[in-house]
């Protein structure tokens, strides 16, 4: 029996036997995918059930005027049927382009750009940083690698009250900085604070994940490399530059777009660090939340609108990146 | 030249770069004296950060007032355990820890089963609709809670499972199911070829060599696959705290946040379950973090 095992390289290109009929094709790839097929069908169903079926449900959701008040629900021993109706693209014209959607959207959106490029950029070089450190033969590099993961291994949902208790103020935060005699901002109540704060406390959570993943790329790059640059008289920087950057090229490209993907839909961090008393730190992912749960009544319907928006800006996103990617010839290793 | 520039060039740059370059009788791998203060410094710094929010936790926790995280100071002289004694014997926690056990190792469980066949199969078969199918599973690697948390929350209502454990772990599969597949994908990658071709030769069929040969080798990259998802909906936040209504069922997530209400603030009790749901998670990281990065950048580090 055919077995459609293939090498993941794909190196078996050229021998391609000459093209028999339709009927013949769909026999032979009948029988030689099937195993395949099988294997993915459980996937496959609960992709549909779990994740399409709900798609496609918020999308019919979009375009209706969905709300608490409206959609079906049981008072006491009473069902009410739902009332809400098609209203077509309105949601996302009045989110894109309606009355103040400044406020409401694209000022979220600036914001939420700029968080995610602050907080990967501060993980990966902070990271970058303290994976060269912890690579060199160092007296006690085992107990800094645990005592650095930490962070990683606590729960967010902890360690963000652990913070809230020190950005509180009169925490130990503004405690210190007045002792310093240096100002105290009102971390928790002040915008710009506040979103100061939470690029803080997510590079806090972040780091260690970037520098684990990248301290495994460091330790497999060919230490003869570096000796063959160490002959040629390059300096310390020109080896980072053309032995390590190279190097981690992999590594980098798939831990940099697993951290926009994360940062992007961060909720945990600004959801538990500002509950809903801050609506100008709120990124899109967390003001979506707000406006399908957190007020009264529940706006569904522009709630899931912002989620296709959310889910679209990610796609466009990765696809652009992968193609740089190819571009580059580089490759994920995700 | 200047200690503080050899020092800079010697932590940032590079590891192995002497910290006084026209000498080379130092070997490599080795790092001058400066060199190594200044990593040692620059380490011990960063893990002063990366400890303190945990260690204020644990000391506030130990503080008997509510507002004794404003004066700290104060915990000195009345460290006491009560917070401990309190929130265990008369909160929910146990409830609490029960629904979070029961819902993450629902999820795990689930989601190892339904996505070990497909890991395999995406990972050495190449059959038509194989580009799109990996696709999908980046792309619903990138699902932002709020795209599917409103037609969740319409459905499980429909269907009655709003705060039930059923509800919140089906939702968690979403993400969990393609998930795994991801990781066992790199995982079974890094299983040699050879391996399945021998067991064809020995006339096993393909479901053969996956459960009789892959599977065995491949507990290391189940047991991380199980562990991302348990963690995952360990911690999970949003969806846990819509769906679950009863203060007996939350998860230790939604529990925690309950300890503060618009009216009251029991910031002392907070710390303190803080404090016992982190060190057993903890602790149980520290036992599988070894493997867990080769597992999600298996593919990666191999070059």
């Amino acid at each position: 029996m055919t077995v459609a095992i293939d090498r993941a390289t794909g190196k078996r290109r050229g021998d391609r036997a000459p093209r028999p009929g339709l009927g013949q094709r769909l026999r032979n790839s009948y029988q030689k995918h099937w195993y395949a097929y099988a294997m993915i069908t459980p996937v496959v169903v609960v992709l549909g059930i779990l994740v399409l079926y709900p798609l496609a449900y918020g999308l019919y959701l979009t375009l209706t005027d969905a709300n608490s008040l409206n959609t079906a629900r049981t008072i006491g021993a009473n069902e009410i049927e739902a009332t809400y109706k098609f209203i077509g693209l309105d949601n996302y014209a009045d989110i894109l382009w309606g009355e103040t959607s400044y406020d409401r959207f694209w000022s979220h959106f600036i914001w939420t750009i700029v968080w995610t490029a602050a907080c990967v950029a501060l993980h990966y070089t902070i990271g970058l940083g303290l994976a060269l450190l912890l690579n060199q033969k160092l007296r006690g590099r085992t107990l800094y690698r645990l005592i650095l993961v930490l962070p990683w291994a606590v729960p967010t949902f902890v360690t963000v009250f652990g913070w809230r208790f020190m950005l509180a103020d009169g925490g130990i935060i503004n405690a210190a900085l007045e002792s310093l005699h240096l100002p105290t901002p009102l971390w928790l109540e002040d915008t710009f604070w506040q979103r100061f704060a939470a690029i803080m406390v997510n590079t806090w959570c972040g780091v260690p994940f970037m520098m684990v993943s990248l301290l495994g790329g460091l330790q497999s790059i060919d230490a003869s490399l570096y000796e063959a640059a160490e002959m040629d008289g390059a300096s310390a920087w020109q080896r980072f530059r053309y032995v390590t950057l190279p190097g981690l090229r992999t590594v980098s490209s798939t831990v940099v777009l697993l951290g926009i993907i994360w940062t992007f839909n961060q909720f945990a961090v600004i959801f538990l660090l500002f509950g809903n008393t801050a609506p100008d730190a709120q990124i899109l992912v967390t003001w979506a939340y707000y406006l399908g749960f957190g007020q009264q009544p529940r706006d569904f319907a522009q709630s899931a609108a912002y989620g296709i928006l959310l889910l679209g800006i990610l796609i466009v996103f990765t696809s652009f990146y992968r193609r740089w990617l190819n571009r580059n010839e580089q490759q994920l290793a995700i | 030249m200047s200690t503080t520039t050899a020092q800079t060039s010697a932590a940032v740059t590079e590891p192995e770069s002497p910290a006084k370059p026209p000498r080379r009788t130092r070997r490599r791998g080795e790092t001058g004296f400066a060199g190594s203060l200044a990593s040692h410094g620059m380490l011990t710094v960063a893990s002063l950060i990366a400890l303190f929010p945990v260690l204020w936790l644990v000391f506030l926790s130990l503080g008997p007032d509510k507002d004794d995280y404003l004066h700290p100071e104060r915990i000195w002289s009345k460290m006491t355990f009560d917070n401990y004694a309190f929130v265990l014997q008369h909160t929910n926690f146990f409830d609490w820890l029960k629904s979070s056990l029961i819902v993450s190792l629902g999820t795990t469980v689930i989601g190892v089963l339904i996505a070990a066949t497909t890991g395999y199969a995406v990972s050495r078969m190449r059959f038509p609709g194989y580009r799109k199918f990996m696709w999908v599973l980046l792309v619903t690697q990138m699902f932002p809670i709020a795209v599917l948390i409103v037609p969740m929350y319409q459905i499980l209502s429909d269907l009655g499972l709003i705060d039930t454990y059923l509800g919140l772990i089906i939702v968690y599969c979403s993400t969990a199911v393609p998930y795994c597949a991801w990781l066992l994908k790199g995982y079974f990658d890094t299983i040699p070829f050879e391996i399945d071709e021998a067991g064809r030769v020995d006339g096993l069929t393909p479901f053969g060599t996956f459960a009789r040969l892959i599977l065995p080798l491949a507990k290391p990259g189940l047991a991380v696959a199980a562990f991302y998802s348990f963690i995952t909906a360990f911690g999970e936040v949003a969806f846990a705290t819509t769906f679950l209504l009863d203060d007996e069922k939350y998860t230790l997530a939604v529990g925690l946040q309950s300890f503060v209400s618009e009216h009251d603030a029991q910031r002392n009790l907070m710390a303190a379950t803080a404090v016992l749901i982190a060190i057993p998670v903890s602790l149980f990281f520290y036992l599988v973090q070894k493997n867990l990065v080769t597992g999600l950048t298996a593919g990666g580090t191999k070059g």
